[in-house]
């Protein structure tokens, strides 16, 4: 009779990724971890922060930033003065004008460029991050060196041409990519007098931009000459035009509450109403998130260049830095996306007064940079969406319920035009009727189409007619 | 028209779109003739621009160069491999006589209309500030009832799609393993 050991055994997490879970600091334990050397540099930085922070405040309580050319709240002033400034020395006006739009189209493509230079650096390391690994932390400090260790070796790689490709059409779509990503900027206002191209008819503007880029993969797709670039081009294509109508049923909301299609308008009646759009129509809000990352050919929904499907997509004979640029346009899509979705739903640059304080363009750099997150957190968690399931969506659920979303906006946004009464009880009733709306269109709707649609897939004419499915079937009994 | 700017900005603007024009009738390939097609439409949009009608420039882009080119592209990709060469059409002989009367028709019309041109301090004084609520007031104002037919056709040209690509019940005709498909599908339809 055998003694049995009375304690239990102790337990440890079973696989080494769960153990690397579990040993991990806590909030508390990485505090205290600090050496006292950094406690006292960061002491000292903290007071120096707080002295510039109120010196600052004094500055602004007093008035004396406002409108002048110093004044870094708004770098809009700074070039009104340049601008002044050139004309009292005598330059032509045309010269000025031709000057400062320089000045702000070089800022732009230096944002994005600038962002280029490390942002995949931030998504691998993020996307690592989720997935408790290291990721590039070699090629200098911290691996910082790698997207420029990237480029130069996606620039000195050879690049090759297709036998039977489409030469002329061949060279275009890598550079055509880009314009959407840098000419979507130009609308975006980064604090009230800081936008590039403030015009009236921005929201349009937005989405026709967009509508280029479709252009340029089907081109890409189609000249490469092989068929799975064609499958990814013909799936890019159908799902960018496919998500374009729930993108502009939400911007519909968003202008018809506003009753403005010019960004800083949009802007300003948020910051103004001292609300977010995404609180008074969430559904928008979604449908906006959802669509552009299908728009942009982001994990979850890059089904374009889907690598576990169709090799590379729509850029699969694409090689060097043709194909890198295919790919940096994913990042600078992204930013592009995160500052449209801060603009129309988050409040842009204002963030409840505080814009007085701090730069709008920093705020609005930080609500960017929460969207980006979010998106990396996507890429990370979520698996792809198969291309029926995702046109489906579209078709079936985000674009009969932006329909009946924009229906009820429509309304309130005639009440609140004739209504006399306080904007935050207005504003507060259209908040909770569109939430109550939203959750009942979605449960009804989601009723309605039932829960599973992938087991009743329907087959698709062109399926039916070469017999696909049907090979399948008699491959499988 | 004072502008040297405008004026620069008209004459390359009307050079890309008449160039492209023509080299859509020129190219033989018919990939290379859309992808000119999309130039005009992008040179036509920024004549718009220089015009100071920015609704029409947008919508331009957004409609023509954005949607019915990927349409004709479509339309492109689904004809059979032979029609992909642009030389030898039928319509060459209708199509001239069709574009040399719009062409005059466009030309009379633009030499006979009294145009109220309004450059520098007159168009400052006039105080047209934007032409998307003028448009706006009109369409849901005046022409609310051309505005109503012409979505109306839309939704009948969308319904109509839908019907075209409806499958059809082969219920007489269908073979065993068509009919267990057809009853898989019968659970998802809408």
């Amino acid at each position: 009779m055998s003694e049995q050991p009375l304690q239990a055994p102790i337990r440890r997490p079973a696989t080494p990724m769960l153990r690397q879970i579990e040993d991990r600091p806590g909030l508390k334990e990485m505090a205290l971890g600090v050496p006292f050397g950094l406690k006292v540099i960061g002491a000292i930085m903290g007071l120096g922060a707080l002295v510039l922070m109120a010196a600052v405040g004094y500055l602004v309580v007093d008035g004396r930033l406002d409108g002048q050319w110093y004044d870094v709240r708004d770098l809009g002033h700074a070039v009104a003065g340049l601008r002044d400034w050139l004309d009292g020395e005598g330059v032509d006006h045309r010269l000025t004008w031709l000057i400062t739009g320089a000045l702000g189209g070089l800022a732009i493509m230096s944002i994005v460029g600038g962002w280029l230079l490390i942002g995949s650096w931030v998504e691998r390391r993020v996307i690592a991050k989720f997935q408790i690994r290291m990721g590039p932390n070699r090629t200098g400090l911290f691996g910082l060196l790698q997207p420029i260790a990237d480029a130069v070796k996606l620039m000195t790689k050879e690049i090759i041409i297709p036998r039977g490709a489409d030469r002329f059409l061949y060279y275009i779509p890598p550079v055509l990519v880009f314009v959407p990503a840098m000419l979507g900027w130009a609308p975006i206002p980064w604090a009230p007098n800081m936008a590039y191209m403030d015009i009236n008819v921005g929201v349009l503007y937005v989405v026709a931009i967009s509508s280029i880029g479709v252009l340029a993969i089907f081109l890409a797709g189609w000249s490469s000459n092989n068929h799975y670039s064609l499958l990814g081009a013909m799936r890019t294509v159908a799902m960018m035009i496919s998500y374009e109508i729930p993108i502009s049923l939400a911007l519909l909301s968003v202008v018809l509450l506003t009753q403005s299609m010019q960004l800083s308008e949009i802007v300003a009646f948020q910051g103004h109403y001292h609300v977010w759009m995404i609180a008074i129509i969430p559904f928008a809000a979604f449908a906006f998130l959802f669509a552009s990352t299908a728009e942009i050919n982001r994990s979850p929904n890059d089904i374009g260049e889907a690598e576990s499907e169709i090799v590379a997509g729509f850029y699969t004979e694409y090689s060097g830095m043709k194909a890198g640029l295919f790919m940096a346009v994913e990042l600078a899509h992204a930013i592009l996306v995160g500052a449209l979705m801060a603009t129309f739903f988050l409040g842009g640059y204002t963030l409840f007064g505080l814009e007085e304080w701090v730069p709008g363009y920093l705020i609005l750099a930080a609500k960017i940079g929460a969207v980006y997150f979010l998106f990396v957190w996507l890429r990370g968690t979520l698996p792809r969406f198969r291309l029926d399931q995702l046109m489906g969506f579209a078709w079936k659920f985000l674009i009969p319920l932006g329909i009946i979303q924009a229906f009820i906006v429509a309304i309130e946004a005639s009440v609140f035009v004739r209504v006399d009464a306080p904007a935050f009880i207005t504003l507060g009733a259209f908040a909770v009727v569109n939430l109550a709306s939203t959750v009942v269109m979605v449960r009804f709707w989601a009723d309605r189409l039932g829960y599973a649609p992938a087991q009743h897939a329907t087959k698709p004419e062109l399926t039916n007619a070469l017999g696909g499915l049907k090979a399948a079937q008699r491959l499988r009994s | 028209m004072d502008s040297t700017g405008i004026v620069i900005g008209f004459w390359v603007l009307s050079a890309i779109t008449v160039v492209s024009s023509l080299l859509v009738l020129v190219a033989r390939n018919l990939m290379h003739a859309l992808a000119f097609l999309v130039l005009a439409f992008l040179g036509m949009a920024g004549l718009f621009i220089t015009l100071s009608a920015d609704f029409v420039a947008v919508a331009q882009v957004l409609i023509y160069a954005g949607s019915i080119s990927v349409l004709m592209v479509f339309a492109v990709m689904l004809t059979p491999l032979a029609s992909r060469d642009n030389g030898n059409s039928l319509y060459v002989l209708p199509g001239v006589v069709a574009g040399l009367g719009i062409a005059s028709l466009v030309a009379f019309v633009a030499v006979d209309t009294e145009w109220a041109e309004r450059t520098g301090a007159a168009l400052a004084e006039s105080d047209f500030a934007s032409t998307v609520g003028e448009v706006g007031r009109l369409l849901l104002g005046r022409y609310v009832l051309a505005f109503e037919v012409a979505s109306v056709l839309l939704l009948i040209g969308l319904l109509g799609a839908i019907v075209l690509v409806q499958e059809r019940r082969r219920a007489a005709t269908q073979s065993p393993d068509e009919a267990a498909d057809t009853g898989a599908r019968d659970g998802g339809a809408l």
